[in-house]
């Protein structure tokens, strides 16, 4: 199998990622996005690790899931939170740091 | 070289000095400057009279031909032609030297009571001594260049005079009139002396009469039109057909300038400058070959004779008929030189000067004392004979030397002319010659009834009452008028002995013959015939016409000015024909008519209209352009420079920043996603900079 | 798994390369829904099907660890902690109009797109056509998870030890944020 068929699937995935993060109003949505993002990364890595015949990759990519879940975590957790207090999680309305 | 004939440059030159020195201190001083004046002319007169004196002894003293006295400075220098200063003194140069000296000092002596009391009494010294250091400085030029400065400063002295009592417009007008048509002639004499320096490649005098009698020129023809280019010139001085008309209009001068400008001493200068030059006119005119009966010159001064004699006729001033006359004489000296007489040409300037001078002088004494300062003759004069003699003897003498009665001056000069005409195969200008002096008769014995015949009227009846109330039987005018009268008639009656032709007296002839530039009689292709020998039958049909003139004249005039009713008076008013011939005359054959309204005003309206529509619409225009522009620019640079773009600039970079304040603010959106695009947008940016910077 | 441990051995290995294409684009398809949804719930299983299928890819790289622990961790742990999130925050049951940010996709996709554009470009330049190396080259069985293991706790065990203690901190943060007091 040629690499870029992987590679070429990961960038694939994180433009769309990122069009996610741009484009979505909704909080978790945005963390959605982000978590498509992460997998890309990890596609990307473990398709190095197989042309290069090493494991670094997959350690690199376990240990990215475990951040991922801990940055999820904490991030609904926030959600959470902001919804308790202001009732809604659009993200047009928490703009306090605009100007 | 005698010590005068090598210092005749100061001849010129005194009067010069004196003319600044009047100008300068003349009001102050207690005669008003004419002390000056006649000083300079005396000074210049023991000149002129010392270097005629030495220039006799050298023609006397030597057997061969006489070289002219020379005396030279370089003047300037353009390329490789060399102008010179100086003087060039012959026999011809000595006898107008003398003459001008002696003549210009009797003037002024008469102006000092003639113009006494005068408004501008300094001036009028200072332009007559100017004009004599003109006049002086011409008739010794030894180059054309010199000729030219002394004819020019003769033409301005001439229309500072003749403009002398300018608040009258006729004055002025005339003097204008007098400046302009001998301007005319001019052109010619520029075009001439060009001419000259290209045919002969130098302007001074005497090589290029050498020149021109050695055969040493390319180009016969162009030497015919370099006389024709320097004779307009002469037409033009001496009042020769058809630019006579400025003469008698500048009559309107005080007398005593009449009588030394317009009469003996400037108006010559034409024929001065014909005799100077004579080898080019001679040859480049082809006069006297075999054949010739006609040619300019002759043609011309012939012209002239009959025409001014005629206008003479219908004069009722006393000083116009005298200016007529003056042309007439002057034609006289032209036909003279054209038929090949030199010699009688010249010796008639003499002799012409003498008379002429008187004549005026007597007029203007007639006036002065007898016609209050008014020279109507039919009006304010008559009967003066009685009553102001030495004026009438003056002026009987000089009639008959005009007239050419024998053995009074002008008969040897002017019958020499005739016969030379005859004898030279130029028999129209004979015939020309005497029936010239046939009208001269007749006008002046017109001119002489009037004025001192018959009963006194106007003017000259108050003059005859006064006498008669102060019980004087005559009164003439004061020593300062009568003298130089008494001086100039006698020399009247004797200068013609000079060159006596009926006596065989010629020593005016040995003194100047050195001075025609070409050989006599049978010397060669380019000769000057000699001066016919004189007999009374020769001289006979000329004097029997003036007889006749005289006669007939007094007839006329008895029959219509005298106290009888004739048939004659009034004859031109009731006869048609004899009116519109009058007429004619008055109108002086309507050439005035011709020159001021055709020639003037056809030219000169056009060209002051232009003129002016050059001045309102084009320079005017362009002024009005260049503010206009100004302001519109002044305008433009407000609204642009200064509110557009300077303003603009100011408020531009204030918009600016607001504007891209506002531009960016978004980016400060508060909202994350927009955070988000900026990241990842920078980030893909970078990442294409990278991607093209490293391929 | 089936797939994987299939030993054709073949240059082109049509038969991964087939199955690398179908789950590719059931991955594509889930990603675009993730983003394009207007339906939360929608994009939240739309996201569980991106992982599902990732873990797949990862068995076709012959990383099962990794692959397992994506399922486990990634769908079992984190998509239900966003699936309680989505009905925490009280997201709108069916089509919610008010997801995507006003005019958001004008910003976005030109910015994503340049983003594909350079990638995909920089990777066909420079890997045109290198290839993974056949499959079962050392690395099944066994064996690859002792090197694996080897690798965590000896070259990496820092890292381990830093990661431990941010998913402690993350699990206090969290109930501190998220306790109601």
């Amino acid at each position: 199998m040629l690499i870029n068929e992987f590679l070429i699937l990961g960038a694939v995935l994180f433009c769309i990622g990122v069009y996610g993060v741009i484009a979505r109003k909704n909080a978790v949505l945005v963390l959605m996005s982000i978590e498509l993002i992460l997998n890309s990364v990890n596609i990307n890595l473990l398709a190095f690790d197989r042309l290069h015949g090493t494991n670094d990759g997959s350690v690199f990519a376990l240990y990215i899931i475990a951040v991922a879940a801990a940055e999820v975590g904490v991030g609904l957790a926030m959600v959470l939170l902001i919804f308790r207090n202001r009732r809604t999680i659009s993200l047009d309305d928490l703009s306090e740091m605009k100007g | 070289m005698g010590w005068f004939l090598e210092h005749a440059w100061l001849i010129p030159v005194i009067p010069g000095v004196a003319f600044v020195l009047i100008i300068l201190f003349g009001k102050r001083m207690p005669r008003g400057g004419s002390e000056i004046g006649i000083a300079s002319m005396l000074a210049a007169l023991v000149l002129a009279a010392g270097a005629a004196y030495q220039w006799v002894n050298r023609v006397e003293s030597s057997s061969e031909e006489v070289a002219p006295a020379l005396t030279r400075w370089e003047w300037f220098r353009i390329g490789e032609l060399k102008v010179s200063i100086g003087a060039h003194i012959d026999g011809l140069a000595v006898v107008m030297l003398l003459l001008v000296a002696f003549i210009s000092t009797l003037v002024q002596i008469y102006s000092t009571e003639y113009v006494r009391g005068d408004r501008r009494y300094t001036h009028y010294f200072a332009s007559i001594t100017l004009f004599s250091a003109g006049m002086l400085t011409m008739v010794l030029a030894p180059n054309m260049v010199q000729l030219l400065l002394g004819w020019e400063i003769m033409g301005l002295c001439s229309f500072m005079l003749i403009g002398h009592w300018w608040e009258e417009r006729a004055n002025s007008e005339a003097a204008l009139k007098a400046f302009w048509t001998v301007r005319v002639g001019d052109m010619g004499l520029l075009v001439g002396i060009a001419m000259l320096l290209g045919i002969f490649h130098t302007l001074e005098i005497g090589e290029i009469n050498e020149l021109a009698l050695a055969g040493d020129f390319e180009s016969k023809n162009l030497l015919m039109w370099a006389a024709v280019a320097l004779f307009i010139a002469c037409i033009g001085k001496s009042g020769q057909f058809p630019l006579h008309t400025w003469l008698p209009d500048a009559m309107a001068g005080p007398t005593p300038v009449s009588s030394l400008l317009h009469s003996s001493t400037m108006v010559v200068g034409g024929v001065f400058l014909v005799a100077r030059l004579y080898p080019v006119f001679h040859i480049g005119l082809d006069m006297n070959i075999a054949g010739q009966r006609f040619n300019l010159v002759a043609v011309i001064g012939g012209i002239t004779v009959l025409i001014a004699a005629g206008l003479a006729f219908v004069q009722n001033d006393i000083k116009k008929v005298l200016a007529y006359s003056t042309v007439s004489q002057l034609g006289y000296m032209m036909m003279g030189l054209g038929v090949g007489a030199w010699t009688a040409a010249v010796f008639h300037i003499f002799t012409h000067a003498f008379f002429k001078c008187c004549l005026f002088l007597s007029a203007g004494s007639v006036a002065h004392t007898g016609s209050h300062h008014s020279f109507d003759m039919k009006k304010d004069m008559g009967g003066l004979r009685k009553r102001m003699p030495i004026t009438f003897a003056a002026w009987i003498v000089s009639t008959a030397a005009l007239c050419g009665i024998p053995f009074v001056s002008g008969f040897f000069s002017k019958d020499e002319i005739i016969d030379s005409a005859k004898y030279n195969d130029y028999k129209v200008f004979y015939i020309v010659g005497i029936v010239g002096a046939f009208m001269t008769a007749a006008y002046m014995t017109r001119a002489t009834y009037l004025t001192f015949f018959g009963k006194p009227r106007g003017a000259a009846e108050h003059f005859a009452h006064e006498l008669e109330h102060d019980g004087e039987t005559s009164r003439d005018s004061s020593w300062q008028i009568t003298v130089p009268l008494i001086i100039l008639g006698v020399l009247a009656l004797v200068s013609g002995y000079l060159n006596a032709a009926p006596f065989k007296w010629h020593f005016f002839e040995d003194w100047t013959e050195s001075s025609i530039g070409l050989p006599f009689g049978d010397g060669g292709a380019f000769a000057v015939p000699h001066p016919p020998e004189f007999s009374w039958a020769t001289a006979a049909p000329g004097l029997a016409l003036v007889a006749a003139g005289f006669g007939v004249s007094l007839y006329l005039c008895r029959a219509v000015f005298g106290g009888e009713t004739s048939p004659l008076r009034g004859l031109t008013t009731r006869n048609p024909v004899l009116g519109a011939g009058h007429r004619f005359l008055v109108n002086k054959y309507y050439l005035d008519a011709l020159y001021e309204k055709v020639i003037v005003r056809g030219i000169a309206h056009p060209i002051s209209k232009a003129a002016y529509w050059t001045n309102q619409n084009i320079i005017d225009a362009v002024v009005n352009a260049v503010g206009k522009t100004g302001r519109r620019t002044g305008e433009l640079v407000y609204k642009y420079i200064d509110q557009g773009l300077v303003d603009g600039a100011v408020n531009g970079s204030g918009t600016t920043a607001r504007g891209a304040g506002g531009a960016l603010q978004p980016v400060q959106s508060g909202k994350v996603n927009m955070y988000g695009a900026l990241l990842f947008g920078a980030a893909a940016v970078g990442g294409l900079v990278l991607v093209l910077v490293n391929t | 798994m089936l797939f994987a441990a299939a030993t054709i051995a073949s240059d082109i290995e049509v038969a991964q390369t087939i199955g690398f294409g179908i789950i590719a684009a059931l991955m594509v398809a889930g990603a675009l829904n993730v983003v394009l949804s207007k339906n939360v719930v929608h994009a939240a299983l739309s996201l569980v099907m991106v992982m599902a299928g990732a873990a797949a890819q990862y068995l076709l790289l012959a990383a099962e660890f990794v692959a397992v622990t994506q399922v486990l961790v990634y769908i079992g742990a984190v998509m239900v902690l966003f699936l309680f999130g989505v009905m925490l925050t009280r997201a709108k049951l069916g089509k919610d109009t008010d997801l995507n940010n006003h005019r958001g996709w004008a910003l976005g996709l030109p910015i994503s797109v340049l983003m594909l554009g350079v990638m995909v470009y920089v990777l066909v330049d420079g890997f045109d056509d290198t290839r993974i190396a056949g499959s079962g080259a050392g690395k099944i069985g066994s064996s690859a998870n002792v090197l694996l293991s080897d690798r965590i706790y000896s070259t990496y065990v820092l890292p381990f030890w830093a990661l431990s203690f941010v998913l402690l901190a993350a699990v206090i943060g969290a109930i501190v944020l998220a306790r109601k007091d």
